[in-house]
């Protein structure tokens, strides 16, 4: 099914240009460079998960998009607009989907609704369809007179999704959509945008949810220190870099660090999970893979394997 | 025409919008007026009772001890000053603080920097919001000394408009004082030694001719003189050729503070 999905969207994607481009971006912050030379590409009618663990520059990157950063060095095309020049161009074709709420909390759900319309130039005769069409999205269409206060944490977040959808863009960037919210909102916010995505609407989401990578995104990029360390389809990446099986070794901390420099002399990749070590990289062990639990090898193990294991 | 078809194939995009357009300050506008009605009350209420209290406090007070200022009733010499101080504080504390809290708690300008509007135009769009609402409230003062005593003239159709103007000046001032401003504690050293002094010092409870020369000459610095002085000579029916500096001061002082508030706005939203 992802593989039908893909070929048929290669063969558009030759055609139209990609929703996004970025080609050697850096972008300091006084002594900090947040943005490293990264080089990111969101294929037109795809879905692009910008993944890496807090303070890899995925923020950073968000907002170089919309142009509320400007970029030091290198290329950004957004919808084939260069920015900055043309970034009201560009951000008049896309939605946004903030990491933090930015609702107006006073008004009822209705009138957030006419506010964007305005914001995003949906033409008057539109205006009214266009909120009854969101509200549809969003599936608050019985509480469009609730004020946002009143909504709970889901309800807010299918608002702030359903917000950046009032023009149909046809480019949205999802800023950590699910951060923070239980695993029932998170799965409702998934459906919604999986429809997004069936629809061929493009999209760029920034997460650290492995899961919502691989469930969501045509393709990741893995970001490390404001450049990209590895990108393709999830399972590709889960291939390439970890293999198709993983082996933990459980024991007590003493022993996990014996297993793990056992597994280095080795040369087999390995990854620590917190209470056992992974041992990767088996495809080609012929039967010198260690002994311990086999599970499937996932995206996390890429990307811990990637980004390293110790939090800055 | 149909070279620029060539180059741009496949994606259609609709006509660009300009620098300072129409579409994006009306969506700051509307957003403003939406977020009014839900707070409408307790903002005019702040904004025309203050000043009111004022005019009574002063107007009785001393009303009592001076029977005319400069030819006038006191109260009516007062009733035309507060304007100007109702204009002043209904644009710049709503602009001081509304942008703090907008920028810091509520996140708005993230939303509306994300969508097709500029730094200028959110600047733009809040401080026309403001001077409007400053163009009315600016005339409670008047119309309640007009309960005690003042008589009506034509030059008060005048009055809003000079409250607009004024007001956006002011409007942009807070913006701009925000804009500058990292903690909203240090809002009050702007309170106490560059608001109070100008409220004080504009020649609103008493005439400025009373004051030592060198007062006088900084107050003609003050914009909320120039505004005092205008309304007045609208009100009283005293135009004169002074006006129109009265009046070119209180413009240049707003297209200043104007593009103040958007420099000092765009350092502080875009990095």
């Amino acid at each position: 099914m992802t593989i039908e999905r893909g070929a048929i969207l290669s063969r558009v994607s030759t055609q139209a240009p990609p929703a996004i481009r970025l080609r050697g971006v850096v972008k300091r912050y006084g002594e900090i460079t947040a943005v490293a030379g990264l080089d990111l590409e969101v294929p037109d009618g795809q879905c692009v998960g910008l993944l890496g663990p807090n303070g890899a520059g995925k923020s950073t990157t968000m907002r170089l998009l919309t142009a509320q950063a400007i970029a030091d060095e290198g290329e950004i095309t957004v919808r084939g607009h260069p920015l900055p020049q043309r970034s009201k161009p560009a951000r008049a074709e896309m939605g946004v989907v903030p990491q933090l709420d930015n609702l107006d909390t006073t008004l009822t759900v209705e009138q957030n609704l006419v506010v964007f319309s305005h914001l995003y130039r949906v033409p008057k005769v539109r205006r009214q369809a266009a909120i009854e069409r969101v509200l549809d999205i969003a599936n608050l269409s019985e509480r469009r007179e609730a004020k946002v206060d009143e909504l709970s944490g889901g309800m807010r977040r299918r608002l702030l999704i359903g917000r950046a959808l009032i023009h149909e863009p046809r480019l949205v960037l999802l800023d950590e959509p699910t951060v923070g919210l239980d695993p029932q909102v998170r799965q409702e916010l998934w459906a919604l945008i999986d429809r997004l995505r069936s629809e061929g609407v493009s999209m760029l989401m920034s997460t650290h949810y492995i899961e919502e990578a691989e469930r969501l995104c045509d393709s990741v990029t893995i970001m490390s220190h404001g450049v990209a360390v590895a990108v393709g389809a999830p399972q590709q990446l889960v291939s390439q870099y970890a293999g198709r099986e993983a082996v933990e070794i459980y024991g007590s901390p003493a022993r996990l660090a014996e297993a793990e420099a056992e597994m280095a002399a080795q040369g087999f990749p390995t990854r620590r999970t917190g209470t056992s070590i992974a041992v990767l990289g088996l495809d080609d062990a012929n039967g010198r893979a260690p002994a311990g639990e086999r599970r499937p090898a996932n995206l996390e193990d890429v990307f811990v394997l990637l980004t390293g294991e110790e939090i800055s | 025409m149909a070279t620029e078809a060539l180059t741009t194939p496949r994606v259609e995009h609709p006509p660009a919008p300009r620098r300072l357009d129409r579409t994006a300050i009306g969506g700051v506008l509307v957003r403003e007026i939406i977020n009014f009605s839900s707070y409408w009350r307790s903002t005019t209420f702040s904004s025309t009772v203050e000043p009111t209290i004022y005019l009574l406090a002063f107007g009785f007070g001393f009303g009592s001890l001076l029977s005319s200022v400069n030819g006038f009733r006191y109260v009516e010499f007062v009733g035309t000053g507060t304007v100007a101080t109702a204009v002043l504080f209904s644009s710049i504390f709503p602009a001081m603080f509304g942008t703090f809290v907008k920028y810091k708690f509520q996140r708005t300008y993230d939303a509306l920097l994300a969508a097709p509007v500029d730094t200028e135009e959110l600047v733009t769009g809040e401080a026309l919001w403001l001077a409007m609402r400053a163009a009315v409230y600016g005339c409670t003062p008047m119309l309640v000394a007009m309960v005690f005593g003042l008589d009506a003239s034509w030059g008060m159709l005048a009055v809003p408009f000079i409250n607009f103007v004024a007001g956006f000046g002011w409007a942009c001032a807070g913006i701009a004082i925000a804009g500058r401003l990292n903690g909203i504690e240090n809002f009050n050293y702007v309170t106490s030694a560059v608001i109070t002094p100008l409220f004080l010092f504009a020649g609103t409870f008493f005439p400025l001719t009373g004051l030592p020369q060198w007062i006088q000459t900084i107050a003609q610095l003050n914009p909320l003189y120039h505004c005092v002085q205008l309304v007045r000579h609208a009100v009283f029916g005293l135009w004169g050729v002074i006006d129109l500096w009265n009046f070119g001061y209180i413009v240049v002082f707003g297209l200043v503070m104007w593009r103040l508030g958007i420099v000092f706005m765009q350092r502080k939203l875009i990095d």
